[in-house]
């Protein structure tokens, strides 16, 4: 394709929404994959970043600050979820050095 | 310009994505995921959100990548782990399957209802405007959440120590 005409393209919110969808996936599918809980941590915080970007696009295009209002609020949520989850890992390491995500099926009743 | 930017921030968050969950060392997986985080951070400078992409740097970048790699270091598991291990030999390509499905058909739904998506008017985001515009929002319409936040943030953090806490020994148990 001619470079000016490529140049003009101006991404608009179905590329953010896209970028989005597929970070998420691929968050989804590390998630599921890996065993090390600390990766699969890392997953989980790939998506909602998946989630963060597509609101502030949802919020510039319908000219609306509430959804850059909700990825402040998921940020502070991530972050407690983050200390909290991060001591829960440390706590059953300590224990069991080594512990991957299958050997927690012990800890059910 | 802008798809240049948009192409060049797209590479950076799915190459740190990929390598999240690709890398066998939990540090070099942290490392990718700051990538990922930066590359958000660029979108979201390219959006005129200019306060969540500090935010973005400081919090996600700074404090969370950092806690992860405190972990990782004070736990001494920062060795490469061994992924040829497959105990569910089914597992990987059903993960695969999940993540392209999901992928897949919320892209299917974002370009179907592309045409529908109403154009409402532009944020006015030039200077300090977007920060004002944030503030006037968190603390008029959402103040009562913004408060409750930090009831979280305070019991996130006591339970956190209350968790990790080594027992003591009682006394005369020795």
């Amino acid at each position: 394709m001619n470079a000016a005409l490529l140049a003009a393209v101006v991404p608009t919110t179905t590329y953010y929404l896209v970028l989005s969808a597929v970070l998420f996936g691929v968050g989804a599918a590390g998630l599921l994959v890996r065993r090390n809980p600390l990766i699969m941590f890392m997953c989980i915080e790939l998506m909602l970043n998946a989630v963060n970007l597509s609101f502030v696009a949802f919020a510039v295009r319908f000219g609306d600050i509430s959804g850059q209002t909700a990825v402040f609020f998921v940020l502070v949520v991530a972050a407690a979820e983050v200390v909290v989850g991060l001591g829960i890992i440390i706590s059953i390491l300590r224990r069991r050095p080594g512990a991957t995500a299958d050997d927690l099926a012990e800890m059910k009743g | 310009m802008e798809l240049v930017v948009f192409v060049l921030a797209s590479a950076m968050v799915l190459a740190g994505a990929v390598g999240v969950i690709v890398r066998s060392n939990p540090v070099h997986a942290a490392l990718s995921l700051v990538l990922t985080l930066f590359g958000i951070a660029v979108h979201f400078v390219a959006l005129e959100a200019h306060f969540l992409a500090a935010v973005q740097v400081i919090v996600y970048a700074g404090a969370i990548v950092v806690l992860f790699l405190f972990v990782i270091m004070l736990l001494g598991v920062d060795k490469a782990e061994d992924l040829s291990i497959e105990p569910f030999p089914i597992q990987r390509p059903l993960a695969g399957v999940v993540g392209l499905g999901v992928a897949g058909l919320v892209i299917a739904a974002v370009v179907r209802a592309r045409d529908t998506l109403q154009e409402g008017a532009a944020l006015d985001a030039g200077g300090d405007r977007n920060i004002r515009a944030l503030a006037r929002d968190l603390f008029s319409d959402h103040v009562f959440a913004f408060e409750l936040t930090s009831v979280l943030l305070i019991v996130a953090v006591v339970g956190t120590v209350l968790l990790t806490r080594k027992e003591k020994r009682k006394a005369g148990d020795a």
